[in-house]
């Protein structure tokens, strides 16, 4: 049997953090250390005497996770006695990961290190309150919110053009209980050697705001809407995981959670979004052809 | 023994060869960037096994130190300055989590104005941090510490610095001893076993976050053990004074047996005092502080104690209102339970590598003659 999270500890119930951490845990057959940056997911499952942790695990800062696994990358040398698949395994937010840790991340990349690094994105800063991040997606709102069409940009910016950019073995997106496309793609990454990124979205109740029985339809709308398609890059090459047969409309899934009530309203700004994802979407099938 | 010409980066870098650490990771900043240069050289040269993490920024050089140490590595940062300051934030969390790293800083101004030259207030700035401290005087000082903190941090379990002027004894070239490699790999032993990321069975978990019925409990522990460490350092010490002829210790002392007064400093002004001290101050004696962290409270009291006058020579400012500087600070502090109290004095001099020659010495003595 395949590990486990010991328990949720103090994550939020429902929480996509804790799912996507599971996932990713029993995805594994091999022995693994896992990197954690400050956020929700670590303050949730790691409160002394508390450890949810079933493999060995290190916390240090928040901007410092893909560092923190450079060093331990590199120490697996030293000991002969660990298995050959021995997966270093860094997991932080979209703040640790968009901002205060993005060129620990480069660097992470730029110099080769053999880690899996994994962004599970919940589009704010969470853990202290729901502050805008480089990932918020326009018209969310958060405890830090100024005027929206002037503070953030109709999509957040790229992490994964940016980690594209690095030329490194692997980078893809995905989501949790989707067509098991989170544990395909682990289980594929763990058997490249080298720096590889998978952003994983990470539906949170608290910050996103929505009744928890829609926690299915929020993480399929994502997907169908083409708000967050999911695609995977071996060596820089595309492949599109998921085609949907019926694009839903992007103002199904805002409808949904809370955050975007002001949003909601305001018909221009969901028709330019509408057009974005769009845009976004056939530039992407392009690609893939 | 061997003796060779080397600068004060060249010998830290020698010694890094004989102890050959596992990892190394690293960001360039004057004046430490050479010995990271030299370990280079020496890796390519297949002279020594390490990982070389060149980093890219400060940050990342010391987290990585802090990936590496936790799966019971010896790992080695050097760095100076800004890049010292830069790592705060990290420093707090290799000694939170008990991990022997070691650090080699080649002393340097801080920001702002830019300044490359050599002062303490880049150490004094991260003296609370949790680490051990060490002021080398002469590359063969900072030859020999750069040894012994991978012994004394085994030994002790937090990480420590050693620290050496900047440009003045990096780049100054002495001829110094040199032990073999196998007088180095002996002294060193083997590394002892501890909390492990490599320990699958176990499953350890390294910086948990801690409420407040336990946050107390973990730095008052870390707090105890540097406290404790002081019994162990000098143990190592005189271990290695004997074996090698050297003559370590918590505090140096010179020319005290007769002196009514004395002058507390570190690092490599001790030289000039020394040599002014011979020349003509002969009323005067030298503490030299070679361990600040932990503070050598108890070897000053039992020295001062009968004492007229001291003068501490600071090379930082303290900037609480008054131009003080750190280890006055300390000093001062040290000696108020004493009874019959010397009259403590205290002076900053040679900030941003401004020069202090005897002469200035002589000059400043007379003040308070
Ligand atoms: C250097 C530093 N700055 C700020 C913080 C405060 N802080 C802790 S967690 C966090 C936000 C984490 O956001 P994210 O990475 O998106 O993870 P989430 O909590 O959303 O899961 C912040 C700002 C910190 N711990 N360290
Ligand atoms: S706030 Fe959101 S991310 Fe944090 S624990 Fe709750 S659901 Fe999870
Ligand atoms: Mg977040």
């Amino acid at each position: 049997m395949n590990k486990q999270l010991i328990n949720m500890g103090s994550l939020c119930i429902g929480c996509g953090a804790g799912i996507i951490a599971n996932e990713i845990i029993k995805s594994l057959n091999e022995p693994a250390i896992f990197v954690l940056a400050t956020g929700c997911l670590e303050v949730g499952t790691t409160t002394y005497p508390h450890n949810s942790w079933p493999y060995p695990v290190i916390h240090a800062n928040f901007g410092n996770a893909a560092s923190v696994a450079s060093g331990i990358a590199r120490a697996r040398k030293f000991n002969q006695k660990i298995n050959k698949n021995l997966q270093i395994i860094a997991i932080a937010g979209d703040g640790a990961t968009y901002d205060i840790g993005l060129a620990a991340l480069s660097g992470m990349a730029e110099r080769g290190e053999d880690v899996l690094y994994i962004c599970y994105n919940n589009q704010a800063y969470m853990n202290t309150g729901i502050q805008k991040s480089g990932a918020t997606p326009i018209g969310a709102q958060n405890s830090t919110l100024l005027k929206w069409e002037v503070e953030q940009k109709l999509y957040p910016k790229s992490v994964i053009k940016i980690m594209l950019a690095h030329k490194i073995p692997y980078v893809a997106q995905t989501i949790p209980i989707f067509n098991n496309d989170l544990t395909a793609k682990i289980k594929k990454a763990i058997n490249i050697k080298g720096p590889k990124y998978i952003e994983i979205l990470s539906p949170c109740i608290r910050g996103w705001y929505y009744e928890p029985k829609d926690s299915l339809n929020i993480i399929n709308l994502a997907v169908e809407t083409c708000f967050w398609p999911l695609f995977e890059y071996e060596d820089n090459q595309l492949k599109i995981n998921y085609v949907p047969e019926n694009k839903e409309k992007i103002s199904t899934w805002l409808k949904l959670q809370k955050r975007f009530t002001e949003l909601s309203k305001d018909k221009n700004l969901i028709d330019k979004l509408q057009k974005q994802i769009n845009k976004n979407w056939e530039e992407l099938l392009k690609e893939n052809n | 023994m061997k003796k060779i010409s080397l600068t004060g980066n060249e010998a830290v870098a020698y010694a890094l060869k004989q102890v050959e650490p596992e990892v190394i990771s690293f960001y360039p900043i004057t004046p430490t960037t050479e010995i990271i240069q030299l370990t280079n050289k020496y890796i390519l040269e297949g002279k020594m096994k390490t990982e070389m993490i060149l980093a890219e920024s400060e940050h990342s050089a010391l987290s990585a130190c802090v990936g590496a140490a936790a799966c019971n590595l010896r790992t080695v940062t050097a760095t100076a300055s800004q890049g010292l300051l830069y790592m705060h934030e990290v420093l707090t969390v290799a000694s939170g989590l008990n991990l022997p790293i070691v650090m080699i800083v080649g002393n340097r101004s801080i920001s702002a104005p830019l300044n490359i030259h050599n002062d303490h207030s880049d150490t004094m700035a991260v003296k609370d941090s949790g680490w051990l401290q060490f002021y080398a005087e002469n590359p063969q000082e900072a030859y020999y510490l750069t040894i012994l903190a991978f012994k004394i941090t085994n030994l002790i379990k937090i990480p420590a610095m050693i620290c050496l002027d900047g440009f003045i004894t990096t780049h100054e070239l002495t001829k110094i001893n040199i032990l073999s490699d196998k007088e180095v790999k002996n002294f060193l032993g083997k590394k002892d076993k501890q909390k492990s990321l490599f320990n699958f069975e176990k499953a350890p978990i390294f910086g948990q976050l801690s409420l407040p019925d336990s946050y107390l409990y973990f730095r008052f522990k870390l707090a105890k053990k540097i406290k404790k460490s002081k019994k162990i350092i000098e143990k190592t010490f005189t271990n290695f004074n004997q074996k090698f002829q050297t003559h370590f210790n918590l505090i140096e002392t010179f020319n005290l047996t007769t002196a009514k007064n004395i002058i507390i400093a570190s690092s490599s002004i001790c030289g000039t005092i020394k040599e002014t001290i011979t020349q003509n101050l002969k009323e005067w004696g030298l503490i030299k502080i070679t361990t600040y962290r932990p503070f050598p409270k108890k070897s000053l009291i039992n020295i001062c104690k009968n004492k007229e006058k001291i003068i501490i020579l600071d090379k930082s400012l303290t900037f609480k209102g008054e131009k003080t500087g750190h280890l006055y600070e300390e000093v001062k502090e040290a000696l108020f339970d004493l009874q019959e109290k010397p009259k403590i004095f205290g002076e900053v001099v040679g900030l941003g590598g401004k020069a202090f020659s005897p002469k200035d010495l002589k000059k400043l003595i007379q003040k308070y003659e």
